[in-house]
């Protein structure tokens, strides 16, 4: 039935043809901006959503880079496991902590980690509120990376104990000692924040799973498949009450999430801005901090699946359409970062305070001065080459720019915890900080958990939702090529004008 | 409480000497000791492999400090492994291990458990005695206090005395008779000293020598007259390798000085507030005269290298040691009124200093320092005649001091004697020669000419290592004794605790080489010695009662006064040799950490940071910026230092303060057998120390040893205050003007309490405790921080540690730097927990681990901290230390027995920090409870304040207006440190006051 289908505007195959490169993947029309024109690739259909995805999962073969990554990974989580064991047998000296500087590596990884952790929920919960379509082939996988990230931060609050194996008494449990924790104190927060952030996010995660879950049950002809892909789908038989109530809660479960997203980051920046310390005591650093953290997530999820659509050939799913938009959101998120900066020196000098404006001198032409120049060359100028399309839409190119994004969000969680400690009020107890081994291998450590789990997750799990990418192409999301036309009422849809552009 | 009786308090526990199994530690010393610097490292690695390296290099730092950076070896490796599978199956589930507790059959009188008693005893540094006041815990001694009534201590101790306590404990003290190297027994000694006495008897003892350490003890020196009645022609050595020797040969007498009448002092390279065997009651007297207002003093120093007297002056001279002697000349020609024409800058100081001190006549003060040649002391003594301070400000008395002869002629006399085969019998009691001899008379080298040399000390020291035996000397803490203080007050020296070896004294061994047995017991002979002609009742009341004292009544000083011979010496002014002009010159020094090199091995010492240089763990070449900068030289770098000949490498460390061709080198470093801690630490000063040069010398040869560092480790990075008021200082002409001037009340400082919407968190209707630091007295003498540490159990962490930043003193003194770098202003400043009102460390802890008391304590609740170290990130002070590792080693048992039982000995993972020493507040608070009363001020005393010979730091309840401390706060110097903050510390300074002449041009 031609007509049906939306076919592709003259002049954007002429300036897809004039750009050349960006077609390389066959996506198609592309729209005046240069990205594909519809969200996915063309001719997928449900039946090729099902059997892409659920074959990652099913076929039980994966590409060599799956194992060269695993490899790596697996490794890493040892040199973990090592240092861990080794931490808990010496004490957190082994660290180069010190007095001042009391909190090192372990809680500049923390608040790294648990900013990674924030990509997953923004984009699932919060661009579902806001009918962000585009986030349908991704939002599973940031969802798991979020879980997987703030796993990797958990450990380090736990890890930097001084007695690791009383951490529970920061959490308020009826006990003999009649003792509550100190609820004034931020870190006591923490504990709410980060493990209702993992709890909410965690079941997003899995209830948007169930139908998937299902279908995996229905495709998998191994016995043992089918019976933990089906105790995993509670029973899901796909009927519209089922699909209603999923739908219900899915979406009270993003409206519970959302406010998450400011919350975590706020509460865990508050365990510095509630600090007297200068370089801490700042009223700018939840929205700072929040800012910094979609900003390093959307790094972390550009720098991961990148390389991941590639390895599976899953551009049809992930296209440079989505790229492109995830680019987007980091450059505004960098540019809000780039002004918290600012911000914190012009008030460290309007302030008066000469221990504030000390600490702002200090921070860029004191002894660490070059991690905060480095600091502003990888968050702040190098992301500026965002502004660039091409930049967007060469996965090469935003998978470099994301690179040097997460290490600069990782520097100036340094910048904040430790250049901040290192000279604070009383100069008699200005001290270096120095990281030891165990500080590198711990942080490596939790980058090789961090992806082994991934990895894990992208073997047994399918990584990208299978009811969402068939819902966008059942909206039309994708060009059919040639076969079955689509029922006329999706197709209808498709047609809507702007319908299916985000 | 704290009654202070007489009688042996031993009721240890554990029966007979306790001894931990013993290794062949000698053999392994004596295995490293044969190889020198860089092998010595390899021949550890080498000898990892053996069983007795592994437990030597676990115990290396005896106090826990067993931790090492690097990467774990093969067998961590295998501990780990084994930790994770522990790990897995959480197997923390020990038994603890069955202990019997038994009762006194008899219970000793006066002893209630758990009560703690005070015992007087006294200590020799020296020779001379400073009387103390020993806490006894069921017999074992823990914290040692100065002596209230004795002259010479006034209640104040300093870091020796504070440490020896420490020393006793030590698991490296020698624990048997050794007979070369090899165990033996008492009884093996005398069957081998009998026949070399009967040798000697035929001989009238030609070939028999007595080296002792100087010596004041009466009994001593009675046992020694009679020793050298039995052997007419047996010779008696003394060495002291820092002595005030030089001070007794400016004429009859040695001088004495009285601070109390002084308002001007002049110091010629005198440290009389730390080197001089007075110098706790000296810095009592000084501090009573630096109170701010009419009547100050002013001081005036002239010194090589900055020591703390420097550090209080208000005209400070950084003057080379050799330099001293041409300005004392021109002083000299000041006084003479003679004309000559000296360099401008010491011209302009020298008239300056003369004209203050003419017109302060009879209040003048004038003294030279233990290293300065005769001349300086003669000229000095001139000026005093002159200015009519002799007999008001310096009296001089006869030598307190048995001196048969100068430390190192007499030595030197030895020594040759050694080399002409002429000594068959050596006898030497303490001291250790081999290592702290002048490098020119080859002593180490005269000891393989003596047929039998003993050896009595306390370590199997580099002598000792030598000698053909080495018997155990017991412990001041474990003998009877007396000495005379630097005053001539006769105290006694009272046991603590049964020797833990088989320790003996050396009145013991005297009486085995005359008598040739020791059935006396140190007891007797002492005893018997003060009793002489009394007898009966009379004595034993006597006795008991200067046994209870300490002391003696003050006994009119032997020899009388001499201070009317003074006028006779003439002594010839202006004939001092000129220093040479571009050369170098090095200046020998006592550290002010380990002495002579007697305290190497006690870790409180070695750790303790050095007053000036905050230097822990090691000595270094001082050098001043000038010579720095002129020659390249970086802190940490080596250089290698020449001196007649003799060389050394010795890392390099700039003083700020330091005169510019002078380099210092503390003595006391370079230890090769003082045992686990002090081994390998820092230089041996005394490799290129001369007899001819024993307090400094010119013509050193300085060289930088290219692509060499030496790590050193200082507690403290930083000595500028960066911009800050933490410390305050003003001169008195500023005080006078505005008595305010220190806190400013622009800063919105100490805001009103009713500045805030909130309630008060805490009010305090019972006692309100805090404490005021007056900066105008502290001397920076680090007593405070040595008491802090043995009174609460704090641990050593080693030097690699302190170089990580995690040194645990509760109470540290930040020393800064203001002005010139040349010639700086030099601060000190204590500082302890501030216990805030509003404790921004209270906030932020998530398990309440630290929490606010009634009282306004700042407390620490250890066994509920979970160590995330929050609270340090937000203490402004950072006065928080942490337990990086386990720090305190809970297996030997000598340092268990040290502990102070009313304070917990903390694990690893847990904070801790100063407690205003909470176990001194409640016992004093359940004693007055019990009394129906409340605690008198006054009757609680910090370690801290206890020690502090100028009692700068005083403590108490602020709620009451009329305490000494409430009154103080209320005094205009008085500031919070960082109050305006509003974290309303309970700990404040009164600012310092300097007293600079208005006439000098500074």
């Amino acid at each position: 039935m031609p007509g049906l289908t939306q076919p592709p505007p003259t002049d954007a195959v002429q300036k897809n043809g004039a750009n050349g490169s960006h077609g390389a993947n066959g996506h198609g029309p592309r729209s005046p901006l240069g990205y594909p024109d519809r969200m996915m690739g063309p001719g997928e259909t449900h039946a090729s959503v099902a059997a892409k995805i659920g074959d990652i999962v099913l076929d039980g073969k994966h590409p060599k880079g799956w194992w060269v990554g695993f490899a790596a990974a697996f490794s890493l989580m040892m040199v973990f496991l090592f240092s861990i064991t080794y931490l808990f047998y010496k004490g957190v000296g082994i660290w180069g902590i010190n007095i001042p500087v009391a909190w090192g590596f372990a809680i500049v990884n923390f608040v790294w980690w648990i900013g990674i952790g924030h990509a997953g929920t923004f984009i699932s919960a919060i661009l579902l509120l806001v009918f962000q379509k585009w986030r349908n082939s991704i939002n599973r996988f940031t969802e798991a990376m979020t879980l997987f990230a703030v796993s990797c931060a958990g450990t380090f609050p736990l890890l930097h104990l001084g007695r690791q194996w009383v951490f529970y008494w920061i959490v308020p449990y009826p006990n003999t000692m009649g003792l509550w924790p100190n609820f004034r104190s931020p870190l006591v927060w923490d504990f709410f924040a980060v493990s209702t952030y993992f709890t909410v996010s965690l079941l997003f995660w899995y209830v948007g799973l169930i139908p998937d879950l299902a279908t995996l049950r229905d495709c998998t002809t191994v016995r043992w498949k089918q019976i933990l892909f089906g105790i995993g789908a509670l029973g899901w038989r796909g009927s519209a009450v089922h699909w209603q109530r999923y739908k219900i809660t899915y979406l009270l479960l993003a409206g519970l999430a959302a406010p998450l997203v400011l919350s975590v980051h706020s509460v865990v920046s508050f365990d510095f801005s509630v600090a007297i310390l200068p370089g801490w005591h700042s009223t700018i650093f939840p929205p700072f901090f929040v800012a910094g953290a979609i900003y390093s997530g959307f790094a972390m999820v550009l720098n991961i699946i990148i390389p991941v659509r590639k390895i599976y050939g899953l551009q049809s799913y992930i296209t440079e359409r989505t790229l492109n938009n995830m680019a987007n959101i980091m450059l505004v998120v960098g540019l809000i970062v780039a002004y918290g900066y600012a911000t914190e020196a012009f008030f460290a000098w309007f302030s008066g305070d000469q221990y504030e404006r000390f600490q702002a001198f200090n921070r860029a032409f004191g002894p660490y001065g070059w991690s905060y120049w480095l600091l502003i060359l990888t968050n702040v100028l190098v992301p500026q080459a965002l502004w660039s399309r091409t930049v967007r839409t060469t996965p090469w190119m935003l998978f470099i720019v994301a690179l040097f994004i997460n290490v600069g969000m990782w520097l100036e969680r340094f910048v904040i915890v430790i250049v901040s400690l290192h000279r604070d009020f009383t100069p008699s107890a200005w001290r270096m900080y120095y990281p030891t081994f165990w500080d590198y291998a711990t942080f490596a450590g939790t980058i090789g958990l961090f992806f082994t789990l991934l990895l894990l997750f992208i073997r047994f799990l399918p990584m990208i939702s299978i009811t969402e990418v068939r819902e966008l192409v059942a909206e039309g999301g994708s060009q059919p090529i040639a076969g079955p036309a689509m029922p006329p009422m999706f197709a209808r849809l498709a047609d809507r004008p702007g319908g299916n552009v985000p | 409480m704290s009654d202070h009786s007489a009688g042996t308090p031993c009721h240890c526990g554990a029966s007979g000497p306790c001894q931990p199994p013993r290794l062949d530690l000698a053999a392994l010393r004596a295995r490293l000791a044969s190889e020198s610097g860089p092998q010595y490292w390899r021949s550890l690695e080498a000898a990892a492999e053996t069983p007795e390296f592994q437990q030597w290099l676990h115990r290396e730092y005896p106090a826990g400090a067993s931790e090492w950076a690097d990467g774990p070896n093969r067998r961590e490796f295998l501990k780990i492994m084994a930790a994770s599978i522990g790990l897995a199956g959480l197997a923390a589930c020990t038994r603890q291990p069955q202990e019997k507790m038994l009762p006194y059959v008899k219970q000793p009188e006066d002893l209630v458990q758990g009560i703690q008693m005070q015992y007087a005893t006294a200590m020799t540094l020296g020779g001379y005695a400073t009387g103390l006041l020993v806490e006894s815990h069921e017999g074992r001694p823990t914290k040692i206090e100065g002596n209230p009534d004795h002259p010479m201590s006034l209640g104040a101790a300093s870091v020796f005395h504070q440490a020896s306590v420490l020393e006793l404990y030590d698991p490296d003290r020698t624990h048997t008779v050794l007979r070369a190297g090899e165990t033996s027994s008492w009884e093996e000694f005398l069957a081998d000293l009998v026949p070399a006495l009967h040798e000697q008897i035929a001989k009238g003892g030609a070939g028999l020598r007595l080296l002792t350490e100087n010596i004041t003890s009466p009994t001593l020196l009675a046992q020694i007259g009679e020793l050298l009645k039995k052997f007419p022609q047996a010779k008696w050595h003394q060495y002291e390798p820092w002595g005030q020797e030089a001070a007794s040969q400016d004429g009859p007498g040695v001088p004495h000085y009285d601070f109390s009448k002084a308002k001007v002092i002049v110091a010629l390279d005198s440290d009389f507030l730390s080197t001089h065997p007075a110098s706790l009651a000296y810095a009592r007297q000084f501090a009573r005269g630096r109170a701010a207002g009419e009547g100050m003093s002013r001081l005036y120093v002239a010194e090589p290298t900055p020591t703390i007297t420097g550090s209080m002056a208000d005209h400070r001279l950084a003057c080379g040691a050799g330099d001293l002697a041409q300005l004392a000349t021109w002083f000299g020609f000041v006084v003479d009124n003679r004309e000559r024409t000296p360099r401008q800058e010491t011209a302009a100081w020298v008239t300056a200093v003369f004209a203050d001190l003419s017109a302060n006549k009879g209040a003048g003060l004038v003294l030279a320092g233990e290293g300065q040649p005769p001349l300086v002391h003669r000229i000095a003594r001139r000026i005093n005649e002159e200015c009519g301070n002799v007999g008001s400000t310096v009296t001089y008395h006869a030598p307190t001091a048995a001196s048969p002869d100068l430390s190192a002629s007499s030595l030197a006399a030895l020594a040759d004697a050694m080399h002409a085969g002429q000594v068959e019998l050596l006898v030497q009691i303490g001291g250790n020669p081999a290592y702290n001899a002048p490098a020119d008379l080859d002593f180490a080298g005269a000891m393989g000419k003596v047929k039998r040399h003993i050896h009595h000390g306390l370590f199997y020291n580099e002598t000792a290592q030598r000698c053909q035996w080495h018997l155990p000397l017991a412990h001041y803490l474990e003998s009877w004794g007396d000495a005379l203080a630097f005053d001539g007050t006769p105290s006694i020296i009272q046991p603590l605790i049964e020797p833990l070896y088989e320790g003996r004294t050396a009145y013991q061994l005297l009486d085995a080489l005359i008598f040739e047995q020791t059935a006396r017991s140190a007891y007797d002979i002492v005893r018997r010695h003060w009793e002489g002609a009394q007898e009966g009742m009379e004595a034993e009341k006597t006795w008991r009662k200067m046994v209870h004292n300490g002391f003696a009544p003050p006994a009119p000083v032997p020899g009388g006064d001499v201070s009317t011979a003074v006028n006779a010496m003439g002594a010839p002014v202006g004939s001092g040799q000129a220093a040479e002009t571009g050369e170098y010159e090095i200046v020998f020094k006592p550290d002010p950490a380990v002495w002579d090199g007697r305290f190497s091995n006690n870790g409180w010492l070695q750790e303790l940071p050095k007053p000036i240089t905050k230097l822990t763990w090691d000595n270094a070449a001082l050098v001043s910026p000038e010579l720095a900068h002129r020659m390249g030289l970086n802190n940490e770098d080596v250089v290698e230092l020449t001196f007649k000949g003799r060389s050394v490498h010795a890392p390099v460390w700039i003083m700020p303060g330091q005169a510019e061709n002078s380099v210092t080198l503390h003595l006391g470093y370079g230890r090769t057998a003082a045992g686990r801690v002090g081994n390998g630490q820092g230089v041996n000063a005394y490799a290129l120390r001369t007899s001819d040069a024993m307090g400094f010398g010119s013509g050193l040869q300085i060289k930088k040893v290219e692509g060499v560092t030496w790590r050193l480790a200082a507690s403290q990075d930083h000595h500028t205050l960066a911009g800050r008021d933490v410390y305050r200082a003003g001169t008195l002409e500023e005080y006078r003007k505005d008595p305010a001037f220190a806190p400013d009340g622009s800063k919105g400082e100490d805001p009103a309490r009713d500045e805030t919407l909130y309630p008060p968190d805490h009010t305090y209707p019972g006692y309100a405790w805090g404490m005021s630091i007056d900066l105008n007295t502290c001397i920076g003498c680090n007593a405070c921080v040595v008491a802090c540490q043995s009174e609460n159990n704090i641990p050593i962490v080693g030097k690699g540690e302190v170089i990580n930043g995690r040194e645990m003193h509760w109470i540290r003194v930040d020393g800064y730097f203001r002005g010139d770098m040349d010639n700086p202003e030099m601060y000190h400043q204590p500082v302890p927990c501030m216990h805030c009102e509003n404790a921004p460390c209270e906030v932020v802890c998530p398990v309440a681990a630290t929490v606010h008391s009634p009282e306004g304590l700042n407390e620490q609740v250890y066994n509920r901290c979970i160590g995330t170290r929050y609270c340090s990130n937000n203490c402004p002070y950072k006065v928080r230390r942490f337990n990086f590792f386990q720090w305190p080693d809970n297996t030997t048992l000598t340092f268990k027995m040290q502990r102070n039982p009313d304070v917990s000995v903390r694990s690893r993972g847990i904070m801790e920090k100063c407690t205003y020493c909470v176990q001194r507040i409640n016992e004093a608070k359940i004693t007055s409870q019990k009394e129906d009363r409340k605690v008198f001020d006054g009757e609680i005393k910090t370690a801290c304040q206890q020690t502090c010979p100028t009692e700068a730091i005083v403590f108490g309840d602020i709620n009451d207006p009329n305490s000494r401390v409430s009154r103080l706060k209320k005094q205009p110097r008085n500031y919070g440190m960082l109050a305006e903050l509003n974290t309303r510390p309970r700990t404040t300074y009164l600012a310092r006051v300097t007293n600079p002449n208005p006439e000098a041009a500074s």
